[in-house]
C-alpha cells in the first residue's frame, strides 16, 4: 500500500509539473499561432532519447533529457532553415521536420530493441509514456527543468509578450527577434522533456495546446490566461494520475490527455464570452430582436397609413406583411408592454395595437436606421 | 587612440545612399538615394509592390539591405533607436491577442525600459495621456479585439507617441480608417511637425497627399522623385511612378508642370 501511494505521489507531482509548464509555454505557442511547433518538437525528441540511451547505455533521465532537448532544438532549427531558405510555409516545414525526425527516431528505436542482451531498454515507453516507471530522481529533474522554464518566462515576461503580439515592433525597439524566438522555442522543449516519461512523444501536442486553448476562452488578459492555463494543465495532470491509479490497466498518459481535452472542450462550449453556447445564445437573441422589431415596424407603418396611432392591426394582415407567423413576436411585444391585443369587430381574428411605449420604440428604431418619422 | 566616428550628414533627419534591398534575388528597392530634412511631414507614395513598406523596414533594421547605408540625424539606426518611433501596418498583428488598449500603448515604452524592467505607474500615466491625445482615453481598459479598425489604428499611434521620438515612421496609418480617425491622425501628425519632429508616412491616397504632406518621396522600386510637395507633385512624376494606373486619377487636379518659383511664393 505504501509503495502504491509513493508511486502515485511521484506521478502526481510529475504530472502537475508537466501541466503547469506546458500550460504556460503552450499559451505563448498558441498565441504565436505555432501550436504545431509543440507537436514537432515532441516527435523530434525521439531520436535524441534513443541517442542518449545509445551513448550512455542506460535509461538515466539526464542523458535522455539532454538528447531530447538537442534533437528538438535541431528540428526547430531545421524548420526555421526550411521556412527562410525555401518557399515552404511554416506548417509544411513543421510537418516535414516532424516526420523526418520521428522516422529517424523509430529507426533507432527498433535498432536498439533488436540488439540482443539489452533487456533493460524499454524505450518504447517514451512513445506513449509509462508513468509507473517514474522514480523520485526523475521527479527532481522534472522540477529543476520546470523551474528553469518558468523562471525564464517570469524574467522575460515583457519581452515575450511583445515578441508574441508584435514581433516587428519588438525588433524595432532593439529586442533581438531571432534569439528571443529561439529561447521561447527552447523552453517549450523544456516542457516537452518533462512530459516524455508521462505522456510520451506522440500525445504531447495535446497537453501543450489544450490547457492554453481552454484558458484563452475564459480570459482577455495574457497574465490571467497564462495563470489559468497552468492551473488547467496541473488539474489535467493530477486528475489523469488519480484516475489511472483508481483502476487497473488504465494508462496515465492518455488519461492526462483526455482530461486536458475535456477541459478544453468544456471551455470551448461554456465560456461566458467566447464560448459556442454563449455566442449561439447571443445570435438567437439578436435574431429575435430583429424579428420583433420588424413586426413592430409593420404595425407602426399600418397605423401611420391610417393616421391612427392606436390603429388595431389584424393578426392575419400582419402575417401577410411578415411572411411567416408573427404570433410569437406579437406575444413577446405584448409581454414587453409595446403592444396590446384588442377586439375590433366580433367574429374577426385577433387585433393588436401599439401602446404608447411601442409607438415610441418604433420611432426610435426608425431614427436609428436613419429614417426620420 | 580610437577616434569617435564622425557623424554622417547630421543635418538630415533621414539620409539614405545607394540602398538596394532584395527578396530572393529579386530587387524590391534599387539604388535608392533619399535625403529628408528635419521638421517635415513626408509621404512615401508609389504603386503596390513599389517597396514602400520595405523602405521603412530597411530603415528600422527589420531587414538587411544588400547594399547601401542609412543614417538618421547623422547616426545609424542602432544608435538612434530611442529617437525613432514606429507605427507598423495595423494588419501586421493579431488583434485577438488577450490584452487591453492601455497595455498595447505601454509597449511603446518597452525600449526605454530596457531588459527585464517592468512598466510601472509612470509608464501607465504616459500611456494614458497618449491615449487621451488620440481621443481614446475612454477605451483604455477595452479589450483590443473589441475596438474598430480606426480605434485600433489610434491605439498604434498612441503607442508611437509614448516613444517620444524625433523621427517617426508610419506604415499606412490612414488605410481603411473612418473619417473621424483620419482627422485625428492628420491633426496629430501636424502637431508633431509643429514640435519640430520629422514624420515619414506611407500613404496610399493620392487625392489627399498634396493637402496633408509638405514633402514627398515617389517610389517605384527606384526613387522617382523627392522634394517639396509643391515641386515634385506633378503629373509627369506621378505617371513615372504609377505608369498606366495614373488614368484612375483626376489628372486635372494635378499640375502638369512644376509651378514656377513666382507661383509658389
Amino acid at each position: 500500500m505504501f509503495e502504491f501511494d509513493f508511486t502515485l505521489r511521484n506521478v502526481m507531482l510529475g504530472a502537475a509539473l508537466l501541466g503547469v509548464s506546458s500550460g504556460v509555454l503552450g499559451s505563448f505557442a498558441l498565441l504565436r499561432q505555432q501550436s504545431l511547433l509543440g507537436d514537432a518538437l515532441a516527435h523530434a525528441a525521439l531520436p535524441g532519447v534513443c541517442l542518449g540511451f545509445l551513448l550512455t547505455g542506460s535509461r538515466e533521465p539526464l542523458p535522455i533529457f539532454v538528447g531530447a532537448l538537442l534533437s528538438g532544438a535541431l528540428a526547430a532549427g531545421f524548420t526555421m532553415l526550411l521556412t527562410s531558405r525555401s518557399r515552404l510555409k511554416t506548417d509544411a516545414a513543421l510537418g516535414a521536420s516532424l516526420s523526418i525526425f520521428f522516422a529517424f527516431g523509430l529507426v533507432l528505436l527498433t535498432f536498439i530493441q533488436s540488439r540482443s542482451g539489452s533487456g533493460q531498454a524499454g524505450l518504447e515507453a517514451f512513445l506513449f509514456g509509462q508513468a509507473a516507471a517514474i522514480v523520485p530522481s526523475d521527479v527532481r529533474l522534472m522540477a529543476v527543468v520546470a523551474v528553469a522554464a518558468l523562471l525564464t518566462v517570469a524574467l522575460l515576461w515583457k519581452e515575450f509578450k511583445l515578441l508574441t503580439f508584435d514581433p516587428q515592433f519588438a525588433a524595432s525597439l532593439g529586442f533581438p527577434r531571432l534569439p528571443l524566438e529561439l529561447l521561447l522555442t527552447s523552453i517549450l522543449a523544456f516542457a516537452i522533456v518533462i512530459g516524455l516519461q508521462l505522456v510520451g512523444v506522440v500525445l504531447m501536442a495535446a497537453i501543450i495546446i489544450a490547457p492554453a486553448a481552454a484558458a484563452r476562452q475564459w480570459s482577455d488578459s495574457l497574465g490571467q490566461m497564462v495563470g489559468l492555463a497552468a492551473l488547467f494543465g496541473a488539474l489535467a495532470g493530477v486528475s489523469g494520475a488519480l484516475l489511472s491509479a483508481s483502476g487497473r490497466g488504465l494508462a496515465t498518459g492518455p488519461l492526462i490527455i483526455i482530461a486536458a481535452s475535456l477541459i478544453a472542450l468544456a471551455s470551448l462550449l461554456f465560456a461566458p464570452e467566447r464560448g459556442l453556447i454563449a455566442s449561439a445564445y447571443r445570435a438567437r437573441g439578436a435574431r429575435r430582436e430583429l424579428e420583433q422589431q420588424r413586426v413592430l415596424l409593420d404595425m407602426y407603418g399600418l397605423a401611420q397609413q391610417h393616421s391612427d396611432p392606436s390603429y388595431p392591426s389584424e393578426s392575419g394582415m400582419l402575417r401577410a406583411l411578415y411572411g411567416g407567423s408573427p404570433e410569437a413576436q406579437l406575444r413577446r411585444l405584448e409581454a414587453a408592454g409595446l403592444a396590446e391585443h384588442t377586439t375590433h369587430v366580433p367574429g374577426e381574428g385577433t387585433h393588436y395595437r401599439l401602446t404608447e411605449a411601442g409607438w415610441a420604440r418604433a420611432e426610435a428604431a426608425l431614427n436609428s436606421l436613419g429614417h426620420h418619422a | 587612440m580610437p577616434q569617435p566616428t564622425p557623424r554622417h550628414e547630421p543635418n538630415l533627419a533621414l539620409h539614405i545612399e545607394d540602398l538596394t534591398v532584395a527578396y530572393n534575388d529579386k530587387p524590391v528597392l534599387w539604388d535608392i538615394d533619399i535625403n529628408v530634412p528635419p521638421g517635415v511631414l513626408a509621404a512615401i507614395i508609389g504603386p503596390n509592390g513599389a517597396g514602400k513598406s520595405t523602405l521603412i523596414k530597411a530603415v528600422l533594421g527589420l531587414l538587411k539591405p544588400s547594399a547601401g547605408h542609412i543614417y538618421l540625424h547623422g547616426e545609424p539606426y542602432a544608435k538612434q533607436r530611442r529617437r525613432v518611433g514606429y507605427v507598423p501596418q495595423r494588419s501586421s498583428v493579431d488583434w485577438d491577442f488577450p490584452t487591453t488598449a492601455l497595455d498595447v500603448v505601454t509597449m511603446g515604452l518597452y525600449g526605454q525600459l530596457g531588459w527585464l524592467r517592468r512598466p510601472g505607474r509612470a509608464a501607465r500615466t504616459k500611456a494614458l495621456s497618449a491615449l487621451e491625445q488620440v481621443g481614446m482615453a475612454d477605451y483604455a481598459e477595452r479589450q483590443i479585439s473589441q475596438l474598430s479598425g480606426g480605434q485600433q489604428q489610434r491605439v498604434f499611434l498612441a503607442r508611437a507617441l509614448v516613444q517620444d521620438a524625433q523621427v517617426y515612421f508610419m506604415d499606412e496609418p490612414m488605410a481603411g480608417v473612418d473619417a473621424t480617425t483620419e482627422r485625428v491622425i492628420i491633426g496629430l501628425l501636424k502637431k508633431l511637425r509643429e514640435q519640430g519632429k520629422t514624420v515619414i508616412v506611407v500613404h496610399h491616397d493620392l487625392q489627399t497627399v498634396a493637402t496633408y504632406f509638405d514633402f514627398l518621396l515617389l517610389l517605384n522600386v527606384r526613387l522617382i522623385a523627392q522634394g517639396k510637395t509643391s515641386e515634385v507633385y506633378t503629373a509627369e512624376n506621378l505617371r513615372a511612378a504609377y505608369g498606366g494606373q495614373i488614368a484612375l486619377l483626376q489628372t486635372a487636379q494635378i499640375p502638369q508642370t512644376p509651378p514656377t518659383v513666382a507661383e509658389t511664393v
